[in-house]
């Protein structure tokens, strides 16, 4: 029992870690790819390639003044950008992040706590994260933090149903809710993948997924055009850097329930092995991410709307009964 | 463990409700309402409920963001709002007694009798499998009449609120939105 205790600490320390340092390296990655794609260079002159540019911005962030507004309301002003950054992280906890492996004879399954209703806390867990900027936006006495919380409720009022009935098809498929089942049902090579069976899903998933992680096309919280910085106008320094840490765990944890519920997970792909295989997969979806925003303009709030109830919805749930009647026949 | 965090919890559910209850800021009142429902789904995972648990997680985080909603609308979120309505000792007797009554009523029996489980744990059955074979054996009528009133509830909802979906007032030229506007002014 102890050792179960013991190893669970170690396991949250060492994803914390990992993943709010993969978290900063995503804001480089992101500046080099979108330059790539734009045929600019991006960040070039802080060490190699830029790649010390993490390490200026980190400093940057930690020494800058960290400012309250006067008119705004202190604590939950604080408290903000820690429930953005907190639950991103508390949503990996369910999360099979790679195969099971022996380290020093003893058997390590990479997941902290394995829920048996691990997506439907995944899913809670990031909708609970969207009230850092629902709460930031209203704190601080600023109309543009008002109009970027008023657009942070509407868009998790518009996408989750869409998050929600999109992944009810393959949780029928498969009988289950634990995200391990999702990957034990993939097992049998890249034919067994739910992609093929549920492709339509898979498609609202993502977009869904983008609305969700506030990324262009739907980053309409935060829209420099239109309304400052939304939600984060007021911010500065590391209470802005934990909202974007938790932006960036976000699109990681999205990426791996792209992965592990449509694309096999983290089974083994042919000659590589299952640990490389899912982050190569998280990996791509990450790229894709940063290759949309590289690629579309964003949308208005009303058309992010529309498209959500009038567009996605009806078509999920065409999609649950599709999936429905051919599971009785 | 298990009684240290039920304790943590109840004490921090009860503050905060308490907070929701008395605080003149009405961000301060929802955020407390917020933290409190997620909290609550905290006893259901002391409980063993996990399903139970992430459904009151993800249906209260997703009723208090449209209450938010609603507040941003009505009031000035950072303000104080200045209530008109002074201490009234019936609201407040009548009120107490009502709580300390209900806390009565559903504790006596368990006090009683200890709590028979009219459906025992089934060996290998998982949380929301558990909850499905109740939901469609014993409580079918119950949770029939639980969607038909849902049901009777969004068709209302949406002819009180779909008079002028078709219309957008986005996509309006200005000569179509002036004409509107002296329309709805008539």
């Amino acid at each position: 029992m102890d050792g179960y205790i013991v190893g669970t600490i170690i396991k949250a320390i060492l994803v914390l870690a990992i993943i709010s340092a993969l978290a900063g390296f995503g804001t480089y990655i992101e500046r080099k790819i979108l330059a790539f794609m734009q045929r600019r260079l991006g960040p070039m002159h802080v060490g190699p390639y830029g790649l010390l540019q993490l390490a200026a911005d980190g400093i940057k962030l930690f020494t800058k003044e960290d400012f309250i507004p006067s008119g705004a309301n202190k604590f939950i002003f604080m408290l903000a950008p820690v429930i953005t950054a907190a639950t991103a992280f508390i949503a990996l906890a369910a999360v099979p992040l790679l195969p099971e492996f022996n380290l020093f004879g003893i058997e390590v399954r990479p997941i902290i706590s394995d829920l048996n209703i691990g997506i439907l806390f995944v899913l809670g867990m990031m909708a609970a994260g969207l009230y850092g900027p629902l709460l930031a936006g209203m704190s601080q006495r600023n109309k543009w933090g008002l109009l970027g919380s008023a657009r942070t409720a509407i868009q998790f009022l518009s996408y989750e149903v869409v998050t929600g009935l999109s992944l009810l098809a393959p949780i029928m498929i498969v009988g289950s809710l634990s995200l391990i089942d999702f990957n034990n049902y993939q097992s049998g090579g890249i034919t067994h993948w739910l992609i093929w069976q549920q492709p339509l899903a898979f498609i609202l998933f993502i977009i869904a997924g983008f609305a969700e992680t506030n990324r262009t096309p739907f980053d309409l919280l935060e829209h420099e055009a239109e309304i400052v910085a939304g939600y984060a106008t007021e911010y500065s320094g590391m209470r802005w850097g934990m909202f974007f840490i938790g932006e960036y765990a976000n699109m990681i944890t999205i990426g791996f329930l792209a992965a592990l519920i449509f694309f096999g997970g983290f089974n083994s792909w042919g000659f590589i092995p299952g640990g490389l295989a899912i982050i190569l997969k998280v990996s791509f979806f990450f790229f894709l991410m940063l290759w949309v925003r590289a690629s579309w303009p964003h949308i208005r709030p009303d058309q992010l709307m529309w498209l959500c109830w009038k567009v996605l919805m009806p078509l999920a749930v065409i999609n649950v009964t599709l999936t429905g009647l051919w599971m009785m026949i | 463990m298990e009684t240290f965090a039920f304790y943590f919890l109840a004490i921090s559910i009860t503050i905060l409700f308490t907070i929701t209850v008395w605080s003149k800021n009405i961000l301060n009142a929802m955020t407390a309402l917020a933290a409190g429902m997620i909290l609550i789904s905290g006893l259901f995972f002391i409980l063993r409920a996990d399903f139970l648990g992430v459904v009151q997680l993800i249906v209260y985080v997703g009723a208090v963001m449209a209450l938010y909603a609603f507040g941003m609308m009505f009031f000035d979120a950072t303000g104080t709002v200045k209530e008109k309505n002074r201490p009234n000792f019936t609201v407040l007797l009548l009120g107490v007694l009502t709580a300390v009554l209900l806390v009565g009523i559903f504790t006596a029996p368990t006090l009683i009798n200890g709590v028979p489980s009219f459906y025992p744990e089934m060996a290998g059955a998982t949380n929301p499998q558990a909850v499905g074979l109740v939901l469609f054996t014993k409580y079918l009528v119950p949770f029939e009449v639980a969607a038909i009133m849902l049901l009777v509830a969004m068709i209302a909802g949406i002819i009180l609120a779909g008079k002028k979906m078709d219309n957008s007032i986005s996509r309006m030229s200005e000569e179509e939105l002036k004409a509107q506007l002296e329309k709805d002014s008539k």
